[in-house]
């Protein structure tokens, strides 16, 4: 190349530190997206975080109403749980299937993990809609507000991952296992296994700690 | 049907707002009736709203934060009318016209001029200093800035249809609740910002990921030109930030609409964590806007003193430094809300330590020009106009660091003079070092010298005399925000600060005629090396404009000052090109889906504005639709060519050849 030759001069080494190692030139497209999807994981982490602060802060103002250890119904919890944790699992199977090209395990895989996933909104939508009917919805008191905030917003990233899983099935049932559509695929295992390590923040914050008497 | 929309919004009985909507919409019409009449519009769809190419993102982002800066400015000139003229009267402007001016003025000068141009140089420049061909993601790229204007709409939407907050650019609660603001001015506010706040926040993942991971063979990390390293700083914080920013507005906006508790007086709320997480955003915000301005002078002051840059280590460290440290000072906007003397103390240090590395920076400058062959060309007098500008800022931010003082100063003219000591000049000076400096690349024909020498004395100087009253105004005890006042010492300081408005108007005025008269005698000023300024890093290495592929090689780095070091060599040898294999060059295809985005955006949110709930709801769709067809599409790359590339690259040699054989006679 011409700049090879060129920059031949230039000072290879300015501060002789002894080991220079050529940088290789840009990444390829499957570990530049990634790498960008996991930059964008890490800013979603600090929103989260945000919530998780207010909740931290407010959890004590119940304003005369419940506290956390009067509604949670730990075995609710546990069950939505597990169907995250499986969840994750068998979104795990679906990646492999993917990348092994094998459309049947790949279909069986996300079909759990979607199935899994609408349990837990399920599980999540009765408890709210129970909660909001014994007249302790959010506006209730600055605790309630904080507990269905964070876990809502949690709980909205799960919808949008279930939104994101169905037109991935459908990219795959189109368009086969495409780079472009395994790229993508990877993306939405990151964001479900992410989804997973949050919850488990909040299922310790929200419901051990603060379900505590 | 239209929720809370009716003919009551239109503000009929005001004439400011509405003869500004007026003229603000026949000048959008006329543009549009212009564009169509002349045949542009295709023109203009193909190659600039639906581009992905990150040089027309970037010239789009600095366009669109010109415009708002003349509609923040106009601001700004009646909030310094109003002050000179309201002692002991209501002087023109009602209270709660007032209220939202400078709401207004401070919400558009950070999120759509400020932030805007930094991103919009970022954008143009960075992917040509690392010597790639574009950015990690340009579709993103091209959606984010259009989630940007979006937000830039919808506060000009707001100057007509309703009203903009009357909270101040921070709108804190209570006074943000419906409680105390039960009208739109609110939603506006937080609506638009969020909808930005995700186009920024596009940008700032965009940009981490270019500078981690692409930059051209052998640009190592400790190779990178100091835009590079600055960018990636200010980008790191807006990934860091940004979503702070998103999740208080979000819990502000529950509290709005759903009736939550977060900053409410009632039921447990807590206004002062509010103030806790907005400035844990807005501290690292002030960096974000400054660092990338610090890049820049570290670019030009280089370039113009004719040496490498000096100590670029430690000015690796120092940016790196403050990228870090600007998180842990953020109590300081509130030293005197009843944290204790302890903790009011280390915040208090910690903000003096803050100002250790940027005078690390403040010496490498001088000492890079220190021996230098200087050329006080326009970017250099922006730069050294900077220097003597921001010190003064800087020292009475580490003043007012000082918790005792800060008690005498806060929330006063002073505090007000601080930040527009270090915004104007830091952050609005470096913004017109960069774009003076990158002018030629984008548009391939320098700006007007006589012009721009004008446009930067009337700015020095009008900055001066408005600012520096205002410094006085404020040990005089004259609080922020006033719309009048009753205490005779004042008067002068702000009868001053109009005049030096006026100048600074000037200043603006010679920055368009400069546009003006460059574009007219663009021929004569055209740039046909690449190179006008004997610049040192791979930017300057290709044709201004640049070929969409930036590179016909992606050029190979052996050491600092990239370029530079290819021209020393290139005097003795000559380019070698020729025996080069060209080939073929994939380039991402133009996608109107960033267009589209943003246009069913600017819908939801208006509607949510409104409360028109069945039109979020389309608006939802829409948006999602949009991604949908995004994903679909099956062809999102197209090739050009060897024989193009050669073509467009060949010319560039032959200009570039004479530049050096002259260079060399020389
Ligand atoms: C040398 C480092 C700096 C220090 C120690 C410093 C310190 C401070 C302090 C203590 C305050 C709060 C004062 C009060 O509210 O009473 C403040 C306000 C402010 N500073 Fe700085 N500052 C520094 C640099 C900067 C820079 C570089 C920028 C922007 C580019 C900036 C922008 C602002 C803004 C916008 C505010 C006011 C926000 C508001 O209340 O509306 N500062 N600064
Ligand atoms: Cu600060």
């Amino acid at each position: 190349m011409a700049m090879t030759a060129t920059a031949d001069h230039a000072r290879a080494d300015p501060h002789q530190i002894g080991v220079v190692v050529e940088h290789p030139g840009p990444a390829p497209k499957r570990i530049v997206t990634a790498y960008g999807f996991w930059v964008f994981l890490l800013s979603d982490i600090v929103m989260f975080s945000c919530f998780f602060a207010a909740y931290a802060v407010l959890s004590g103002q119940t304003a005369g109403g419940p506290k956390g250890a009067e509604i949670f119904e730990q075995r609710n919890v546990a069950i939505e749980t597990v169907c995250l944790l499986l969840s994750s699992f068998t979104c795990g199977m679906a990646s492999i299937a993917a990348d092994v090209r094998n459309r049947f395990w790949f279909y069986l895989g996300m079909t759990v993990t979607c199935v899994l996933g609408l349990i837990f909104l399920a599980i999540e939508f009765r408890e709210f809609a129970d909660l909001v009917a014994r007249g302790y919805g959010p506006s209730r008191s600055a605790f309630l507000t904080a507990f269905f905030s964070l876990v809502g917003c949690h709980g909205l990233h799960v919808s949008a991952g279930v939104l994101w899983l169905l037109t991935m099935m459908a990219q795959v049932f189109a368009k086969g296992f495409r780079a472009d559509v395994l790229r993508r695929m990877m993306c939405f295992a990151l964001f479900w296994h992410a989804l997973d390590i949050i919850w488990v923040g909040v299922f310790s914050v929200v419901y051990l700690l603060g379900g505590a008497p | 049907m239209l929720g809370k929309l009716d003919w009551s919004a239109i503000p009929f009985d005001q004439p400011i707002p509405l003869v500004a909507g007026a003229m603000v919409l026949v000048a959008i019409l006329g543009v549009l009736t212009w564009v169509v009449v002349k045949g542009h519009l295709p023109y203009l769809w193909s190659e600039w709203i639906t581009s992905v190419d990150h040089k027309r993102i970037g010239v789009m982002y600095i366009l669109l934060a010109s415009v708002m800066l003349l509609r923040g400015g106009s601001d700004a000139i009646m909030m310094r009318i109003q002050q000179a003229v309201a002692y002991q009267s209501q002087g023109y402007l009602p209270p709660e016209h007032y209220n939202q001016i400078f709401s207004a003025h401070g919400t558009i000068m950070i999120f759509f001029v400020a932030m805007p141009f930094v991103i919009g140089l970022m954008n143009l420049v960075v992917p040509l200093q690392l010597g790639v061909r574009d950015v990690a993601f340009p579709t993103l790229n091209s959606v984010g800035f259009w989630l940007t204007a979006t937000g830039a709409l919808l506060v000009n939407v707001s100057l007509v249809v309703g009203e903009f907050a009357r909270t101040g650019w921070l709108a804190f609660p209570p006074l943000s609740e419906l409680s105390y603001s039960p009208g739109v001015g609110v939603d506006y506010y937080a609506w638009s910002l969020q909808i930005s706040g995700v186009g920024t926040l596009v940008a700032g993942i965009n940009l981490v990921t270019t500078v981690l991971k692409l930059r051209t063979k052998g640009m190592n990390y400790l190779r990178m030109p100091m835009f590079c390293w600055t960018t990636l700083a200010s980008n790191l914080l807006i990934v860091a930030a940004f979503p702070i920013l998103t999740a208080t507005l979000a819990m502000l906006l529950l509290d709005r609409y759903l009736g939550f508790h977060f900053f409410t007086n009632e039921a447990g709320g807590n206004v002062m964590m509010f103030m806790n997480l907005i400035w844990a955003w807005g501290h690292p915000e002030v960096y974000i806007l400054v660092l990338p301005a610090f890049g820049v002078f570290s670019e030009v002051v280089s370039t113009f003193s004719g040496k490498a840059l000096f100590g670029y280590r430690s000015m690796v460290l120092a940016t790196m430094a403050i990228c870090v440290i600007s998180f842990m000072v953020w109590l300081h906007h509130f030293f005197t809300m009843g944290a204790g003397p302890d903790v009011n103390a280390i915040f208090g240090i910690a903000s003096m330590i803050i100002a250790v590395p940027t005078g690390v920076k403040i010496y490498n400058w001088l000492f890079t020009m220190y021996g230098g062959r200087i050329r006080f060309a326009t970017p250099m007098l922006w730069s050294v106009g900077f220097m003597v500008t921001f010190i003064i800022g800087g020292l009475t931010g580490v003043l007012v660091a000082v918790p005792p003082a800060d008690f005498m100063l806060h929330n006063s003219m002073f505090l007000v003079a601080h930040f527009h000591n270090v915004i104007i000049g830091g952050v609005l000076f470096g913004a017109f070092a960069g774009f003076e400096y990158w002018f030629p690349k984008a548009f391939g024909f320098r700006l007007d010298e006589r012009w721009g020498k004008a446009a930067f004395w009337f700015t020095f100087l009008g900055f001066y005399v408005t600012f520096m009253p205002l410094y006085i105004a404020g040990m005089l005890g004259m609080t922020r925000r006033m719309q009048h006042y009753d205490v005779a010492a004042w008067r002068p300081w702000m009868i001053v600060a109009a005049v030096g408005m006026a100048v600074l108007t000037i200043g603006v005025i010679c920055q368009i005629m400069q546009l003006v008269i460059s574009i007219r005698n663009r021929e004569a000023l055209r740039d046909r090396t690449g190179d006008p300024w004997d610049g040192r890093s791979l930017e300057w290495a290709t044709s201004s404009p640049p070929p969409v592929f930036n590179f016909a090689f992606n050029p190979d780095v052996r050491g600092e000052d990239a370029y530079w070091e290819m021209k020393a060599h290139a005097r003795q040898q000559s380019f070698e090109h020729e025996e080069l294999e060209y080939q073929d060059i994939e380039m991402p295809r133009n996608s109107p889906t960033g267009f589209v985005c943003a246009f069913f955006a600017a819908i939801m949110g208006f509607a949510l504005i409104w409360h028109i709930w069945w039109m979020v709801i389309l608006g939802g769709i829409g948006a999602f639709a949009t991604f949908v067809v995004f994903a679909w599409r099956d062809h999102d790359e197209y090739v050009i060519p060897a024989e193009e590339v050669a073509r467009i690259d060949r010319i560039n040699i032959e200009e570039r050849r004479s530049l050096v054989s002259m260079a060399g006679a020389v």
